[in-house]
């Protein structure tokens, strides 16, 4: 088992261990927000093990840094606290944590079955760095990024129209 | 030598787990925070199979994967945008996040 194979599955455990205790586990939101944090920071971890680099900064910067932050900002400020309606009965709770390990297990069974795939060959130099992967974005996948730039601009102008107030009549 | 079934099994378990939280939960945020780790998930098995293609295109390097997984990264950022404000002008109209006092189609 080389170096690499440990890191993930330690990665992969960290992932597994934060996803089950940011929704059954953890006994406030905010707590919650910071599990999410991890999960996606562990992630990133295996993008990077996984040659994705700019993937991998991208996940760091938005999922595990600006999501958690805005859901932070709304839980602790906003309005948004776990008062009237909080996290699950410990009995629900236990109920959720054993189904989630059953389906685990379930797809642990069904995919070690499967005929293994050939380990991965070697990527080419410079594979998922920010040089290719912006040259794509620029050329062939021009479109989709100006959408995407679009669609957070509609996304920027509805959530100033809920802050303002809700819908202008 | 990361084997990519492992990496499809965890992508897989982690969008179970982010299934269940969404149906057990009923507070507003923490639907939206299970809805993010399915979406997170299924980034990973995109990075895992662009990972497995890699080398395997004569011409360049095929790298689909990684950007489909950065528009589901970006398409995430704006949802969690709007579904907080939703989510906060929810709250305000009702006074809980219980996502089953949303029973009605009208305010």
């Amino acid at each position: 088992m080389s170096a690499e194979q440990l890191i993930f599955y330690a990665l992969g455990a960290l992932a597994l261990g934060s996803a089950i205790a940011m929704g059954l586990l953890v006994r406030s939101l905010a707590a919650s927000a910071l599990c999410l944090a991890t999960t996606m920071l562990s992630l990133a971890g295996i993008y990077v093990l996984l040659e994705a680099h700019l993937v991998a900064a991208v996940q760091g910067m938005i999922y595990a840094g600006a999501i958690p932050l805005l859901l932070l900002s709304v839980i602790l400020v906003g309005g948004l606290r776990d008062g009237t309606f909080g996290p699950p009965r410990p009995r629900q709770a236990n109920r959720g944590v054993l189904v989630a390990t059953a389906a685990v297990l379930l797809f642990g069974l069904v995919l070690s079955q499967l005929p293994s795939f050939a380990p991965f060959a070697p990527a080419p130099a410079g594979f998922g760095g920010f040089g290719q992967l912006g040259m794509l974005l620029l050329r062939e996948f021009s479109v989709p990024l100006v959408l995407v730039g679009s669609l957070l601009l509609a996304a920027v102008v509805g959530a100033a129209v809920f802050a303002k107030g809700g819908a202008v009549e | 030598m990361i084997p990519v079934e492992h990496v499809i099994a965890l992508s897989a378990a982690l969008f179970t787990i982010g299934a269940i939280t969404a149906l057990m939960r009923r507070h507003l945020i923490a639907i939206l925070m299970a809805i993010q780790l399915m979406l997170g998930a299924v980034c990973l098995a995109f990075v895992g199979f662009n990972r497995m293609w890699a080398a395997s295109v004569e011409s360049g390097a095929l790298l689909d994967g990684q950007i489909f997984a950065l528009m589901v990264i970006a398409a995430a950022a704006a949802q969690v945008a709007v579904a907080l404000g939703i989510g906060t002008e929810f709250v305000r109209k009702r006074g809980s996040a219980n996502v089953d006092d949303a029973a009605s189609m009208r305010w």
